[in-house]
C-alpha cells in the first residue's frame, strides 16, 4: 500500500484562536476555473460532489477509543444526512486546519460535541438557504431529509448534490447562530453504529502505521541501551554491515532527555527481519549512566526510611487527625503500593519517514501528531513547515503514544540514511522503553469513631520526583476522595528521584490511587462493621457539588446515584453466594466521568481467583454517542483494569527493566474472562463526557474489595500474583 | 508457497518467519506482528487448515503447504465469522482481530457450535490489548449460529 498526500487544492482557512477545533472557516465564492467540478466544502470537515457524495473528515487520532466514527457522527447528525450515504476521511496532522488534534485524557467528546454539531448543522443551513434561493421560497418552508432538500407545500426536491454550485456562494452563518436539533430528534446519535473501519479490519486490509509501505522505503531496528538514558560508546558497525539484506548501520547521538531522542545504533535492511537478526550480532559498549544503579528493591527500601520519618511536604491538612485517632473507636494503619506498569499496546511502536529534497513525510500511529513534528522539528532542525505527517489507525493507544519518541527515531534515522525508512520496534524494545505508569506507596492511618464514622485519614504519599515536583502521572491532588468527606483528613507526601521514564496510562494517577483510596476505604467501612456500599453512601449522604475554594471538585449526588443503581442492578448483599466466594465495590470520578463497579469473584483453597461477573454504571452525562461503542469501552475498560490487577508489573534492576514480553508482562486472556460485563448509563443532566478512561479505575479495588470479602485476605499491594494468587 | 490459493516463488533465507515474508516479501499486511514469539496471536495464518502463529514459524516449514491468510478467508468479507465481527461490532483499535478472526475460523471448522469453555480454550492464545473477548466470544457464537461453510 502507499499512503499519499491528499494534495488537491484544499480550501483557505483562518486558525481560531485557543486551540479548539476549527470553526467558522468556510470559504468565500470558489472560481470556477480552479477546480473542473464545484465542491461544496463549508468547513474543514464536510466535502460535497455535485454527484452527492458526502465525505466527513475525522479530525483526531484513532486509537480504538471509536473518535473516527462518533465525530462524524455527530456532524452527519445535523447536516441530516443517512450515515450509510456518507464517507469517512482521516484528516492529516495540520494544526492551522483543525486546530489541536489528540487523543488523550477522554477529552475528545466533551471539546467537541457541541461544536460538531453546529458544523453539521451550519452546512445543513447553506444548503436549505441554496435550495430556497432557487426556487424563491423562504427558507422557513424547507425542510431536510435523506441528503435532500424539501418544500413540502410545491413538492419540490433538491439533493444536496444538486445545490453544490448555489451553496458555495450563500452567505454563511456564525457557528455560533445555527440551530441544532432537539436531542430527541436524533436520527443517528445514540443509535448503535459499528466502528467505520470494521469492513476493512475483518479483512485484513492495511489501515495500521505498521502497515504503510512507500517506494524504496528500508527497514529499521533502532538499538537503545537497555539503562535508560545511556548513550553508545563503542559498537561493531563494520561487522553488523556485512550481515545478509543489511544496508547501513549508523550510531545516533541522541540527546538527554528521556522523553526525546536518545542514542542507539540503526541498522536498516531490506526486510525487517533481516534488521531484527542483524541486531542479535551487534555488541555495543554503552556508557555509564546515572540511572544503572536505581532498582525497584531500592526503591521500597527508600519509601519505608521516608515513612519512619518526617514527610517532606505536607499537601493538605483539615481538623486534627492526631487527635481523632486518639479518641477513635478503631484505627486502622496499613501500607499500599503498587508497581510500575507498561501500556502493551499490540503494535508496537513504529513510523515511516522519508527525507527528500529537504521535507520530512511521516505516517505514524500516534496520539499526539501536532507535539510529534515539533519534537522532529526541535531535535532535527527541520522547519515545521516541511515536515507533514500522516495520521494512521493506531493500534491501541493506551497513553503511550502521546509520547513521539519513536517518531522521532524513525525520522533522524530517515535523515542519516537520505531516504524511506520504517522503523518498528520488537516487542522488546517496547516493554523496556516504554513511558511507565509510575509505581508509588502509601502509608495510611484510618480511624472510625464511636458512631462507625469515618473520623480520620492520614496518607503520607511516597511518589517519585524533585522538590515540589512530581515525575509525570506520579502525583495526588489533595482534593482527591475521601478528601473533603472526612472532618480530620492528612495529605503528606515525600518524593524519591527517578531515571526510569514515566508517562500517561489510561486514567493517569487514577489507575492507581482509586485502587487505594477504595480499598481503604473498604477497610474503614468493615473496622466500622459496617456494609461497604452503605458505608460509602452513608459518607456521601447530604453532600452535593463539593468545592475546595470555588472549584468544583467532584458531585456526591451523582456518586450517590451510581452507587445506588450498581447496588441494586448487581443484588448487592441480596445473592447468596456459594462458600468461597465474595463480592467487592468500588467508585471513582475521573476525566469528568463517574462509575461505580461491583465485581463477583469465587477464590480456590488454592488461590485461585476467578472474577465470575462485573456490573458497571456510568454517569456521563444526558447523551451517549455511540452505545456500541460505549458499552465496548466500558467493557474493555474493565477488562483492562482486570488485567493490570492480575498480573501486571515492571521492575527495574540496576536500572533496566526487568521484563520483555508477554510471557513475563501478562494480559488478560479469554480463559479469564468473567462470562458477563454488566454496563448501564445514567443519563444525568449533564453535558456528554468521555469514556476512554473513567469505567477503568474502580474495577481495581472492587476486585481486590472481593478477594477480602471470599477469603478475608486483604490485597494492599498488587498484581495478585505477586501476592500468592494465581489468576 | 501456496497462499489463498495461488502459487508464490520467494528467494529468502529458509529460517525467515512466514510471518515477515507475507508481510515484507509479498506485500501481505493482514497478517500482523504482535510479539515474535508466539504469544499473543496477531499472526495466526491456516496452514493446512489449523490455526498456526506464523511469527516463529520458518518459511521451509511452509513450503507446499495450504496457507490461508486474512485476505484470502473469504473474496470478500462475506466470511461468517468477518459477518459476525462487524454485526457484533468487535474491534476497538482491530488489530488483534485479523489474528482473532483466523483463530475462531479454525475453531468452528472444526467444532461448529463451540461451549464457551471450548471458546476459551481455542481463543487463549490471542490477546486483544483492547480486551473485547466479552464481543469475540458473542460474534463466534453468532457465527456459529451461521453455519462455516467449510
Amino acid at each position: 500500500m502507499t499512503l499519499t498526500l491528499d494534495r488537491r487544492d484544499f480550501l483557505r482557512v483562518t486558525a481560531v484562536a485557543g486551540g479548539g477545533i476549527l470553526i467558522g472557516n468556510w470559504i468565500g465564492p470558489r472560481n470556477a476555473s480552479a477546480t473542473a467540478a464545484a465542491v461544496f466544502e463549508p468547513n474543514v470537515f464536510i466535502r460535497i460532489t455535485p454527484d452527492g457524495a458526502i465525505t466527513l473528515i475525522s479530525k483526531n487520532p484513532e486509537i480504538g477509543q471509536g473518535i473516527k466514527t462518533s465525530l462524524p457522527m455527530l456532524v452527519a447528525e445535523e447536516l441530516d444526512v443517512p450515515w450509510q450515504s456518507v464517507t469517512i476521511e482521516q484528516a492529516m496532522a495540520d494544526r492551522s486546519k483543525y486546530g489541536s488534534q489528540s487523543a488523550g485524557g477522554s477529552t475528545a467528546t466533551p471539546g467537541h460535541y457541541d461544536s460538531m454539531r453546529q458544523t453539521g448543522a451550519a452546512a445543513r443551513q447553506v444548503l436549505v438557504a441554496a435550495a430556497a434561493a432557487t426556487w424563491g421560497v423562504p427558507a422557513s418552508e424547507c425542510t431536510t431529509g435523506g441528503g435532500s432538500v424539501h418544500h413540502h407545500s410545491t413538492r419540490r426536491m433538491l439533493g444536496y448534490g444538486a445545490l453544490v454550485d448555489k451553496a458555495a456562494t450563500m452567505p454563511v452563518p456564525e457557528l455560533a447562530s445555527v440551530t441544532v436539533k432537539d436531542p430527541k430528534d436524533f436520527k443517528i446519535v445514540g443509535t448503535r453504529v459499528p466502528g467505520v473501519d470494521n469492513a476493512a479490519i475483518v479483512r485484513g486490509k492495511p489501515l495500521f502505521g505498521i502497515d504503510v509501505t512507500v517506494p524504496g522505503m528500508l527497514y529499521a531496528v533502532y538499538h537503545k541501551a537497555p539503562v535508560f538514558g545511556a548513550a553508545v560508546a563503542s559498537a561493531n558497525l563494520d561487522q553488523v554491515r556485512t550481515l545478509p539484506g543489511v544496508r547501513q548501520a549508523f550510531v545516533l547521538e541522541g540527546g538527554t532527555s528521556l522523553s526525546g531522542l536518545l542514542g542507539g545504533v540503526a541498522i536498516l535492511a531490506d526486510t525487517w527481519w533481516a534488521a531484527n537478526q542483524a541486531r542479535k550480532q551487534l555488541q555495543v559498549q554503552w556508557t555509564d549512566h546515572s540511572t544503572g544503579q536505581q532498582s525497584s528493591g531500592g526503591f521500597s527500601r527508600q519509601a519505608k526510611a521516608f515513612a519512619a520519618g518526617t514527610p517532606q511536604r505536607n499537601l493538605r491538612s483539615d481538623g486534627d487527625c492526631a487527635a481523632a485517632i486518639a479518641g477513635a473507636a478503631k484505627v486502622v494503619e496499613a501500607e499500599y503500593s503498587y508497581p510500575f506498569l507498561a501500556h502493551a499496546t499490540l503494535e508496537p511502536m513504529n513510523t515511516t519517514a522519508r527525507w527528500a529534497n529537504g521535507k520530512m513525510e511521516i505516517w505514524a500511529p500516534s496520539q499526539n501528531p501536532q507535539s510529534g513534528g515539533q519534537l522532529v522539528s526541535r531535535t532535527l532542525g527541520i522547519p515545521e513547515g516541511d515536515i507533514s505527517i500522516h495520521m494512521t489507525r493506531t493500534g491501541g493507544g493506551f497513553g503511550r503514544r502521546l509520547n513521539n519518541d519513536y517518531m522521532v527515531e524513525a525520522a533522524a534515522i530517515a535523515k542519516q540514511a537520505g531516504g524511506a525508512v520504517k522503523l518498528v520496534w520488537s516487542r522488546e524494545d517496547d516493554t523496556q522503553h516504554d513511558f511507565y505508569r509510575p509505581a508509588g506507596f502509601h502509608f495510611l492511618k484510618g480511624a472510625v469513631d464511636a458512631q462507625g464514622k469515618l473520623s480520620a485519614w492520614q496518607n503520607h504519599f511516597v511518589s517519585f520526583g524533585e522538590g515540589q515536583g512530581y515525575v509525570a502521572s506520579a502525583s495526588l491532588s489533595p482534593t482527591d476522595f475521601p478528601s473533603l468527606f472526612v472532618p480530620n483528613f492528612q495529605l503528606d507526601s515525600s518524593v524519591i528521584p527517578l531515571g526510569v521514564p514515566t508517562g500517561f496510562l489510561r486514567a493517569p494517577g487514577s489507575n492507581a490511587l482509586a485502587f487505594v483510596a477504595q480499598s481503604f476505604i473498604d477497610e474503614m467501612a468493615h473496622a466500622a462493621n459496617k456494609d461497604p456500599l452503605e458505608f460509602r453512601l452513608d459518607m456521601l449522604a447530604g453532600h452535593g457539588m463539593m468545592r475546595d475554594g470555588e472549584r468544583q471538585v467532584i458531585d456526591a449526588g451523582r456518586i450517590r446515584a451510581i452507587l445506588e443503581a450498581v447496588r441494586d442492578v448487581s443484588g448487592w448483599a441480596k445473592t447468596r453466594l456459594p462458600a468461597g466466594s465474595g463480592e467487592g465495590v468500588a467508585f471513582h470520578f475521573s476525566h469528568r466521568g463517574y462509575f461505580a463497579e461491583v465485581v463477583r469473584v469465587s477464590v480456590s483453597a488454592d488461590k485461585k481467583v476467578t472474577v465470575n461477573e462485573v456490573w458497571a454504571v456510568g454517569d456521563i452525562g444526558r447523551q451517549i454517542v455511540n452505545l456500541s461503542n460505549a458499552e465496548n469501552q466500558v467493557q474493555g475498560s474493565v477488562l483492562d483494569g482486570l488485567s493490570e490487577a492480575f498480573g501486571q508489573e515492571i521492575t527495574i534492576t540496576a536500572g533496566k527493566v526487568d521484563q520483555s514480553n508477554f510471557h513475563d508482562f501478562p494480559l488478560i486472556r479469554m480463559a479469564q474472562v468473567p462470562a458477563k460485563v454488566h454496563v448501564d448509563f445514567i443519563r444525568s443532566d449533564n453535558s456528554p463526557t468521555g469514556l476512554g478512561e473513567p469505567a477503568l479505575p474502580p474495577v481495581v479495588p472492587a476486585l481486590c474489595n472481593a478477594i477480602f470479602a471470599a477469603t478475608g485476605t486483604r490485597v494492599r499491594a498488587l498484581p495478585l500474583i505477586k501476592q500468592g494468587f494465581s489468576v | 508457497l501456496k497462499i489463498n490459493g495461488a502459487n508464490h516463488t520467494v528467494d529468502v533465507p529458509a529460517d525467515m518467519p512466514l510471518l515477515w515474508v507475507l508481510r515484507d516479501v509479498l506485500d501481505m499486511k493482514g497478517t500482523k506482528f504482535g510479539c515474535g514469539m508466539a504469544q499473543c496471536g496477531a499472526c495466526t495464518v491456516h496452514i493446512n487448515g489449523a490455526a498456526t502463529r506464523t511469527c516463529v514459524l520458518p518459511v521451509s516449514a511452509a513450503a507446499g503447504a495450504s496457507i490461508t491468510t486474512i485476505e484470502g478467508l473469504s473474496p470478500d468479507g462475506s466470511h461468517p465469522v468477518q459477518q459476525a465481527w462487524q454485526e457484533i461490532d468487535v474491534p476497538q483499535c482491530g488489530y488483534c482481530q485479523a489474528g482473532q478472526i483466523m483463530s475462531a475460523s479454525a475453531l468452528l471448522a472444526r467444532t461448529p457450535n463451540p461451549t464457551d469453555a471450548q471458546i476459551d480454550e481455542a481463543m487463549n492464545g490471542n490477546i486483544c490489548r483492547c480486551a473485547t473477548y466479552i464481543r469475540i466470544r458473542e460474534a463466534i457464537h453468532v457465527a456459529a449460529g451461521k453455519g462455516v461453510a467449510k
